[in-house]
């Protein structure tokens, strides 16, 4: 985590403001505004405690079962027929995706902070599933506010929470999806500050939740790193990660941003098409600039400023936001966001499925789907790592569903 | 002298506290939240909160989430809700304005233009719930620039470390959060509000208005006593609400039945 910076590095941010270039912030009202600092003192604090660290590495190894594998799917890379693909495998962590290893650290930060009450957000669910196992495990009470529409599509991750006695609340605000589940969680905490630790599932809201989500997301990318080196002895040449919010992509990218070779690739959801009014949740490709839940960042909004719901397949995708500091390296161009529609998403979930015997969930399938677009036009030297983020089990319904296919 | 500052220096002489009603732009549609914001002085409105409807407004309870909704639905943008303001300004200079909500429809229309035509138009003073004083650059020199009050929060968690900065550039009167919660929840007690405020007043000369909470005339009577004013909302839109017909549209009654219910504040407040 404290590894010394080169100058001009790109791994300096955010600054004492909480911001990545001219994003981030901390815009909260303000009865949160010292609880956020509250969180930033502890959290400064814990990052400096080798023992709070060895109990998340500890957490990591032996919970979660980290290292996550690195996986050349040479089937697949066969039949595109151009760049080798390989897979960093966060769908076999424990919980099934890499919001786990984020809501370890924020767990451990919270009972440091002597809260006693946990809540979160959650949109496909995972990151719910993550925060419910990890109360389980440290006994503390846990509530997951959900969008309604949410819960419908996503019934066996709303089925695991329960079981993790977690209680889930159904939002009907707006129109029930990850936005309005966020809205109502920071409601919540606004009104039970006192005990309560508001566990953020991905590199957005009000500082320091996207470095700290972050950072401890980067256990992905360095990993990925020293697993890369191992395997072909030098870094790959493009990372390709989905991106709703962002977490898994800025946990993959942020160790490589100083690599000049490694080109980086961000994938947005497309949903019906980028050219369909709020068909899809491309916040950058298809946003501007503008505040909400805490930062300043791009968003999908009406010439108004009203924030739109926007659409896609994956409800882990369904955000009108993105991490501020997705923002900044789309602005100086470091990161080069593209998307891709539900259409490609679910040929690239089937086809994974069936040459690598791998389901992945339909968040990452968005990234396997550009790695698919990509991979035929180049060289077969070039190296493609995708960031597999989790496991499609939670998504075989809904693809069901779109297939046609009754259950 | 802000017409804010004389309306409060006048309330002084006559050694009460002021009522602020509170109404969303726009709900549930621009013709009676215009005549309602037209009723508002002769029923005994001090000063007027009017929201700018917003899809997201993180602060808020349910009673003001579904007032934002209506009046999107009905049309509400920032410039028709400065058009209220206008219209209303022309027949009456005396009765201070205070527009309330969210920063992201003021960065859309332009924080400069949007304090030039808001002071134009005849408002008084911003309240813009989710910008704190750290992130209050991108607004806080056009307000100051076109004489607009900036009005900020101050709540329960904000200790006296914080409070000298809170205060710092603030302008017309400190709204005092009264509970840590979104609005239209629950209210503070008497006791509670009377410990707090002091505290408030070590650090300022301005007026301080409570809000969050305050639903009844006895309840608005004691905050404007313990303080300098109170601010009432959610309990004026739900009676609106209750006047609504099934599909959300106003009926004969809606303006009269809020207005009625600014009249008792006021005489409490008054009393």
């Amino acid at each position: 985590m404290n590894q010394p910076l080169q100058p001009n590095s790109l791994r300096s941010g955010p600054d004492a403001a909480g911001r990545f270039g001219t994003f981030g912030g901390r815009y909260v009202a303000e009865t949160l505004m010292p609880c956020i600092q509250e969180v930033q003192e502890a959290y400064d604090a814990a990052r400096q405690d080798p023992a709070f660290e060895a109990e998340w590495r500890w957490l990591l190894k032996d919970y979660v079962g980290r290292p996550s594998p690195l996986w050349h799917a040479k089937r697949l890379t066969e039949h595109l027929g151009g760049a080798q693909v390989w897979m960093k495998r966060e769908d076999l962590n424990h919980t099934g995706a890499h919001k786990i290893n984020a809501v370890l650290g924020q767990i451990l930060l919270a009972k440091r902070m002597g809260k006693t009450r946990i809540i979160a957000e959650t949109g496909a669910g995972q990151h719910g599933v993550a925060t419910a196992t990890a109360c389980a495990l440290f006994n503390l009470p846990c509530t997951v506010f959900m969008g309604a529409t949410d819960v419908e599509r996503q019934k066996p991750n709303v089925f695991r929470m329960k079981l993790l006695g977690a209680e889930v609340v159904s939002v009907t605000a707006g129109a029930g999806t990850l936005k309005d589940a966020m809205n109502e969680a920071l409601r919540y905490w606004v009104a039970n500050v006192h005990d309560t630790y508001y566990c953020i599932g991905t590199v957005a809201g009000p500082a320091p939740y996207p470095q700290m989500v972050r950072d401890f997301q980067c256990v992905i990318g360095d990993e990925a790193k020293v697993q890369m080196q191992e395997a072909i002895g030098r870094l790959p040449d493009t990372l390709v990660a989905a991106i709703g919010g962002g977490s898994n992509a800025m946990g993959l990218f942020f160790p490589f941003l100083d690599d000049a070779s490694v080109e980086i690739r961000g994938v947005e959801a497309a949903g019906h098409g980028l050219d369909v009014e709020n068909g899809h949740c491309a916040s950058l490709t298809g946003g501007r600039p503008g505040v909400l839940h805490g930062n300043r960042t791009y968003l999908l909004q009406d010439a108004n400023g009203q924030i739109l719901e926007g659409h896609s397949i994956s409800a882990g995708l369904d955000y009108p936001g993105i991490g501020p500091e997705h923002s900044w390296l789309h602005e100086i161009g470091r990161v080069k966001y593209v998307s891709a529609t539900d259409k490609e998403a679910l040929e690239a979930f089937q086809l994974c499925s069936k040459l690598e015997g791998i389901i992945p969930a339909l968040e990452p399938s968005h990234a396997i789907a550009h790695a698919m677009a990509i991979a035929p036009t180049l060289p077969k030297e070039h190296v493609i790592l995708i960031n597999l983020s989790g496991r499609g089990d939670k998504d075989i319904f809904s693809v069901a569903d779109h297939l046609g296919v009754k259950l | 002298m802000s017409r804010i500052a004389r309306r409060f220096a006048a309330l002084k002489q006559e050694g009460r506290g002021a009522l602020m009603p509170f109404l969303e732009a726009y709900d549930p549609d621009p013709a009676t939240s215009m005549a309602i914001l037209r009723g508002m002085p002769g029923a005994g409105a001090d000063l007027i909160e009017i929201g700018m409807p917003f899809s997201d407004p993180m602060a808020d309870g349910p009673t003001v989430q579904l007032a934002g909704q209506r009046a999107l639905k009905a049309g509400a943008t920032m410039a028709g809700t400065l058009a209220m303001v206008r219209d209303f300004r022309e027949e009456d200079q005396d009765t201070p304005i205070i527009l309330m909500g969210y920063l992201n429809p003021i960065i859309s229309y332009g924080p400069e233009r949007f304090c030039v035509d808001a002071a134009a138009s005849g408002v008084d003073g911003l309240i813009v719930v989710d910008m704190p004083p750290e992130e209050s650059q991108d607004v806080q020199p056009f307000a100051m620039a076109q004489g607009l009050d900036m009005i900020r929060l101050v709540a329960p968690t904000t200790d006296a470390a914080r409070l000298p900065s809170v205060l710092k550039n603030s302008s017309g009167f400190i709204y005092y959060v009264a509970i840590t919660g979104v609005t239209g929840t629950r209210s503070a007690t008497g006791d509670a509000l009377r410990a707090a405020i002091p505290l408030v007043r070590q650090h300022t000369d301005l007026p301080i208005a409570i809000g969050f909470g305050v639903r009844t005339p006895e309840q608005a009577a004691e905050a404007a006593k313990i303080a300098d004013g109170a601010v009432v909302a959610s309990a004026l839109i739900d009676k609106l609400a209750s006047t609504l017909d099934s599909e959300g549209r106003a009926t004969p009654g809606t303006v009269r039945a809020v207005l009625d219910d600014v009249r008792a504040l006021a005489e409490a407040v008054k009393a």
